[in-house]
Parts: C-alpha cells; structure tokens; sequence
C-alpha cells in the first residue's frame, strides 16, 4: 500500500478508468458486429452444408472414376490455408488457429502458407515460411469473391503440381465463449467416413447419372466446392474473431473494474490515514501548549 | 393432380427456396432440363439462366447465376451462385452493368478480363430478360 502517495493512487485510478472506457467500447462494438456476423453465418451455413454433402455424396459414389482432384499423389509439398485476424485484442484467438496449424505441420521445407489475415501473415513470415499467397484486410468482412480468389490461387497451386495437398486451418464458430480451430482438407478430395457409410445405402437404391460426363461435372463441381468451403471458413472465421474478442473485451472491463475498486479502498485508507495522522498531531500540539 | 417433390435452391447467402413443387424447369449446360417427381439421380452444371418453378399449377420464375442441380429420389437440390426472383432485380443496376460488361468486350486485352466480362454481360442480360418476360 505504502509507495504510492494518494495523489499517485489517484492517477492510477484516472489511467484504469481511461482503459476500461475504451475496452468497455469495444466491447460494445464488438458484441453489435458479432450480431451482424451470427446472422450472416445462419444465412450462409445451409449453403456451405448443402454443398459440403452434394460433394461428398457425389465423390463417393464416382468410385473408379479418374480424376486430377481426386487422385492422391505422393506428397512432397503441402499448402495450408491459414484463415486469422488482422489485429489483435481477441484473446488466444489468432494463437489458437496457429498452434492448430503449426501442429498439423512437417517440416518447415515442405509446408507453404497462404496467409489471410494480418496476423497469420506476420507470424509466417517472421519465421521464414513459404508463403504462395497473403490475403489481408478481408478477415473481417469476407465477401464471396475474395474466397473465389483463395480458391483460384490453391487450386492453381495444385493443378501445376506445386503443391501436392491442401489444408484449410480455421475457426469453428459453436458458441460466443466457444471457438474451436479446426484444419480441413480440401485436395485431394476424400470421402470421410460417416458419409462413406450413407453412400452405401444410395447404392442399393440406383445409380447416379451425370450429364454430360462424370469427368465433366467433377471439373466443374471442384472448384465451387473449394470456394465454398472457403467462403463457409471465412465467415466461420469472422464469426469466432467477434465472439473471441466480445470475450476478452468483457474480461478486461472486469478486470478493471476489479483493479479500480482495489485501488479507490487504498486511496481511501490513504486518505483516512493522513487525516488520523492530522488529527493526532492537532491534540498533541494543543497537548504541548496547556 | 401431378404429384410432388422437394425443391431446395441455395445460394451463399441465403436459402432460396425451400418446398414441395410439381416441377422444375432449369437450364443445364446440355441444354433445358424438365425435373418432375421420381426422375432418375444425376447431377448437373447449370448455365446462367432462368428456372421455371410450377406449384399448385402455376409456373414462377426466377434468375440464376451459374451453379449445379443435384437430383436424389424425390428430393432435388439446386446449387447457385446468385438466384433472385423477378421482383427482386434491380433493372437499372443490371441495365448499367450490361454496358459496362459490352465496353469491356469491345476493349477487351487479357482473356481473362474477356472471360470474366462475358460472365457479366450473361448475367445481366439474364436478369433483364426474366424481369421483362415477366411482365408481358
């Protein structure tokens, strides 16, 4: 308690306050977008479901068909997707989504990154990754286009054998306290295992005819798929960085209420104390004079 | 009374449509597409065009930018890019962006720029066109 003077105390006060002001405010902000973002996520999960489950029905009973998206080749240079934030003040946030992908990584030589988001960029090329491609400034608002620009540059990357595998490292949105960081893989495509087991039920009922051709359809059906996913992880993205941040936003303004509360007690005993201390020297000195 | 199946269109950012019709018309890449109840599985690409819906008798139109049909034993999925009904297009918009997408052809340099205006130019012709048939 002792060090600091009431006049110091005083000004703690004044700077806690001047903080939790403006963590208050982004809180507020930060809890209006993330209303914005939820709606949009409601908006566009039907979308994203629906073609996730076209795809995967359709890949999985083209069994036999050849096909550059579908063939796994031997893997010497792996692309990840990496979707972040372009600023900070969201909690483990952008930390979680690079731990999740630095842990699905190999070796450094064989992983090139496509950055979106400031952060991510930064973290990747402060440590010398390979990076094919950075999308900054687009975390927060995602439009559709700029998924289909992701899209084109892995699926370039792909086609030219640059890359022989693709990941989608994101942000799962399940609630405003709980994001989850997930990774994906985008190419080849696989089928994954609980849609395996539907499909087999499709094959009692008949097959599935593709106009004009299976190779035809799959050409033209990948490249959405892509974009899509994409475009569902962005917004998922979006989502989880507004609930990450309303959080921490909120855990910071009590926190400083906490500390304001703490400080006002010592200020007070503070003051209490010099006026016992005055009041003590005022008898003593009447004392002295009788 | 011709029986019915379930339509679903869906687009990024919303569902389009959701329920029972008699049946669809869509424009596939192999040309125009007639979907009734119990049609044999397949899968599509469509071409920018209109869908024809008919429910209760009476057909409804909409535009549709690009995507693919999915069909599965009475249950039919649409796939787009972008679907609006005629109501919803905002004919000057598409009017404006119809004449940009032709200057651009004109001009045309890379062939992806002519590639990408061609899109547009369909597109905006096919907004114009649904809203138009729709009032004769």
């Amino acid at each position: 308690m002792a060090g600091l003077g009431m006049r110091g105390i005083k000004r703690r006060i004044k700077s806690v306050n001047s903080t939790k002001q403006i963590t208050k405010a982004m809180e507020l902000v930060s809890s209006a977008k993330l209303r914005k973002a939820r709606e949009r996520l409601d908006k566009t999960r039907p979308y994203f479901n629906t073609i996730g489950k076209t795809v995967q029905e359709i890949i999985s009973s083209t069994r036999g068909i050849q096909h550059e998206f579908l063939k796994t080749r031997e893997v010497k240079k792996t692309a990840y997707i990496v979707i972040t934030g372009d600023g900070g003040l969201c909690g483990g946030y952008n930390t979680n989504v690079i731990k999740n992908a630095i842990f699905h990584m190999e070796e450094k030589e064989r992983v090139s990154v496509i950055a979106i988001g400031q952060k991510g960029r930064d973290f990747f090329r402060k440590r010398g990754y390979d990076l094919d491609g950075e999308f900054i400034h687009i975390s927060e608002n995602p439009s559709f286009t700029d998924a289909q620009n992701i899209g084109k540059l892995a699926i370039e990357l792909y086609r030219q054998e640059l890359v022989d595998e693709v990941y989608l490292v994101y942000t799962e949105f399940l609630s405003t306290i709980n994001q989850k960081p997930k990774t994906m893989k985008l190419l080849p495509i696989e089928a994954t295992a609980e849609e395996v087991v539907e499909v087999k039920r499709n094959d009692d009922e008949e097959f599935m005819s593709y106009e004009p051709s299976p190779e035809a359809v799959l050409s033209f059906l990948v490249p959405k798929y892509i974009e899509s996913m994409i475009y569902g992880a962005l917004i998922e993205s979006a989502t989880s960085l507004q609930g990450a941040r309303r959080v921490a936003m909120e855990s910071a303004t009590d926190n400083a209420s906490e500390m304001i509360d703490d400080l006002q007690l010592q200020y007070n005993r503070a003051r209490q104390a010099t006026i016992t201390q005055e009041i003590a020297e005022i008898v003593g000195g009447a004392e002295a004079l009788k | 009374m011709a029986s019915k199946f379930h339509l679903e269109i869906v687009t990024p950012d919303r569902v389009f449509y959701d329920g029972e019709v008699e049946m669809a018309v869509v424009r596939t890449s192999e040309g125009d597409l007639g979907i009734l109840d119990e049609h044999i599985s397949m899968v599509s690409p469509l071409k920018i065009g209109k869908i024809k819906i008919k429910k209760d008798g009476s057909f409804k139109e909409a535009a549709i930018a690009g995507g693919f049909v999915k069909v599965v034993q009475g249950s039919t999925t649409i796939i787009a890019d972008a679907a609006e009904w005629p109501e919803e297009i905002d004919v000057q918009r598409a009017k404006e962006a119809k004449e940009r997408a032709e200057k651009r052809l004109v001009a045309g340099r890379e062939a992806y720029d002519t590639l990408r205006a061609e899109i547009a130019l369909k597109k905006a012709t096919n907004r114009i066109e649904v809203v138009e048939s729709r009032r004769k």
